[in-house]
């Protein structure tokens, strides 16, 4: 009989448990306050009353969906996040996190959102929230954003779904208004992304990410926000004269379109091929938010008043 | 595991279990008040 002779096995460390603030930067809270602000506003904007306890929990589910997302997305991500600067630092990239942690969280996190949703509200809304969670990880994350130039364009119906869950969650159905409301944020997410593309472009580019300017040049993605904003401002008034909204939120939207629409002519303009001269885009990138925070505002202020 | 990492590691298992804790409680209010409310609906 041969005798094997013991060795000495070198420990394996173990790696330690992520700190919740990890587990908590994992739902990328940033983006989540735009996605509830909408998806409140979705649910107000609503015609009759929600319970508030069942209001307050479908903006929650809303909320935990996104960050769910988030923390797939970031799962699925960590290699091209490792390259950019921007986002070296999150748990994954930064090693403060193992992969299984965050992809057990993400998909915990998806399954209690959606079931809490159908519970709270009803199952139209737990559906529209299924589906954003799912469009966002995998038609997105998974599919789209290595592969084309065109993963924020079709990508960006993953972020516009939060008005039809909330208006889904007060009615039980999805009408006109919510559609146009995805409509909205689905044409002003090309615009807003590529904007912020054109400045950061040399980030995305290291990645390997096929963001519009790395692929197709910087006059194009200028043309094409252009191109995406006349539809998104088309989308944005229509409400008013379709009789949905009154002249409160129509004077409202009218103005900021006017002023969305002239920022992005003067990004079509510019010929700047250095962040340092992107001043334009920088301005559309910035108004871009504000722009949706208003509008969305302006269109919960005119149910209050005409309620 | 070094002394370092063992205090390091009970401080994130306590951090994680006292937040547990907070989360399950909040939970379980938030259940009672979605009861309530579904209650008061269907009255």
């Amino acid at each position: 009989m041969t005798v094997i002779p013991l060795t000495p096995v070198e420990a394996v460390p173990q790696p330690l448990p992520a700190d919740w603030r990890d587990l908590l930067a994992l739902t990328k809270p940033r983006v989540m306050s735009l996605v509830v602000f909408t998806g409140l506003c979705g649910l107000l904007a609503a015609p009759g009353a929600i319970n508030p306890v069942l209001g307050f929990t479908a903006v929650l589910c809303i909320a935990l969906g996104a960050g769910a997302a988030g923390a797939l997305n970031q799962w699925y991500e960590a290699d091209i996040d490792a390259l950019m600067t921007r986002t070296a630092n999150r748990p994954l990239p930064a090693g403060r996190m193992t992969r299984q942690t965050a992809l057990h969280f993400g998909v915990g996190l998806s399954v209690f959102s959606v079931v809490l949703m159908g519970l709270a509200t009803n199952y139209v809304a737990a559906f529209w929230l299924a589906v954003s969670i799912l469009f966002y990880v995998l038609v997105y994350t998974v599919w789209l954003k290595r592969r084309t130039a065109q993963n924020i364009v079709i990508g960006g119906a993953a972020g516009a779904f939060p008005p039809l869950i909330g208006w889904a969650a007060a009615t039980g159905d999805v009408t006109a208004l919510p559609a146009l409301l995805f409509a909205i944020i689905f044409l002003w997410t090309p615009p807003h992304f590529w904007a912020l593309s054109l400045f950061v472009r040399t980030d995305y580019a290291k990645a390997g990410v096929p963001m519009l300017p790395v692929v197709a040049g910087n006059a194009v993605t200028r043309r094409q926000i252009l191109l995406y904003t006349l539809p998104m401002v088309a989308a944005a008034i229509a409400p008013w004269p379709m009789g949905l909204t009154s002249w409160i939120y129509g004077i409202v939207a009218v103005g900021l379109n006017a002023i969305f629409l002239w920022l992005a002519v003067a990004v079509s303009m510019n010929r700047a091929s250095e962040p340092a001269g992107m001043a334009p885009e920088k301005r559309l990138f910035k108004y871009s938010i504000l722009y949706l925070f208003i509008l969305f505002g302006a269109l919960v202020a005119d149910r209050l008043v005409l309620v | 595991m070094t002394p370092e990492q063992e205090i390091e590691l009970r401080r994130r298992q306590r951090s994680r279990s006292q937040i547990t804790a907070l989360l399950l409680g909040l939970f379980v209010v938030l259940m009672f008040a979605i009861a309530m409310a579904k209650m008061v609906i269907n009255q």
